[in-house]
């Protein structure tokens, strides 16, 4: 069992450099072509990471907390197999509330599927992420309140669904 | 919260290791974090409004397919897909597509999707993005029937 689960993380590991490798081909090959466009995507991409640092530090100090504070015993009773409502709720909320962009909350889950999480509610929390409170009002501004609120109601509702889906083809 | 009844000083040697192994856990990540950051900067560049704007043909069930698709694809703040959105609609696409366009924008992420499947398993990846992407669709065509009934 131990032995799989190396394995399966070797292979993630091989997989993320192949993935960075192609990406940092797909770049030689655009300065080949235009060492300008090359030059603004790095920059912007620079910016895009010194947004996401803070956010980073965020997502490794809750990710401690949580190793520390949470046994496998907890995280079965809020989030797994007979956690019912009670961890849809918690994953909906989770969803809302957490920010920065959505991929630098992958490591946090997994770390809680490896203690017990269910699928379904690792899906409920990323489709969440669709709902940021900071940015409402600029929702607002664009396609007025009542688009708002009610793709907000439909977004919930789809969370849900998706969760079950996920949780279903699980089972 | 059984580990309340710890002394403190295993305790102390477990706040050290929870933190160790989460820094570790989270540096395994790290290149598929700098590759997904390399990807959006190149997107940011080349991928204006406009192009994307261009692509919408007025044909209702085509354009709500191609906003969810869109959006799929796009990846970026929120922000910037209600902007577009905005400009969408005052180029005269439907609010359907629109919608389905800013919801597969957040939900649905195809240059995420390296990362995801790398770290949350390949399986969990197909399947959450597909649903997501049918989900976009029903979510629009919900959410402009129910504003339509009651404006």
């Amino acid at each position: 069992m131990k032995d799989k689960i190396e394995k399966e993380k070797e292979k993630g590991r091989w997989i993320s450099l192949y993935f960075l490798g192609l990406v940092i081909i797909l770049y030689l090959f655009i300065f080949g072509l235009n060492i300008e466009n090359a030059y603004n995507s790095l920059k912007a991409s620079g910016d895009i990471f010194v947004k996401l640092i803070p956010v980073l530090f965020l997502v490794v100090f809750l990710m401690g907390l949580l190793n520390y504070f949470l046994r496998p015993k907890a995280i079965s009773k809020y989030l797994g197999k007979d956690s019912g409502a009670r961890g849809w709720i918690l994953a909906v909320l989770a969803g809302i509330i957490s920010h920065g962009p959505i991929y630098a909350w992958y490591p946090l889950l997994k770390e809680l599927r490896k203690q017990g999480m269910r699928q379904g509610l690792a899906a409920v929390f990323l489709y969440n992420r669709a709902i940021k409170i900071p940015l409402l009002p600029v929702m607002i501004y664009y396609f007025g309140i009542a688009f708002t609120v009610i793709l907000l109601v439909f977004t919930v509702i789809a969370s849900l669904v998706e969760g079950k889906v996920i949780d279903m083809s699980e089972a | 919260m059984t580990n309340l009844k710890h002394t403190d000083d295993k305790k102390q040697k477990n706040l050290v290791t929870s933190f160790y192994k989460s820094f570790k856990s989270f540096s395994a990540s790290l290149p598929v974090f700098i590759g997904i950051v390399l990807l959006l900067g190149l997107f940011r560049v080349n991928v204006s409004p406009q192009l994307i704007s261009s692509i919408f043909r007025g044909d209702f069930f085509w354009d709500v397919i191609l906003g969810s698709t869109i959006g799929s694809i796009s990846a970026g703040n929120p922000i910037t897909s209600y902007i577009i959105g905005a400009e969408l609609l005052k180029e005269g696409v439907s609010l359907f597509a629109v919608t389905a366009f800013i919801v597969a924008w957040v939900t649905v992420g195809i240059i995420q999707f390296p990362a995801e499947s790398a770290i949350l398993g390949k399986q969990f990846a197909l399947k959450r993005n597909l649903i997501s992407f049918i989900l976009a669709i029903l979510v629009s065509l919900a959410t402009v029937t129910v504003l339509m009934m009651i404006r």
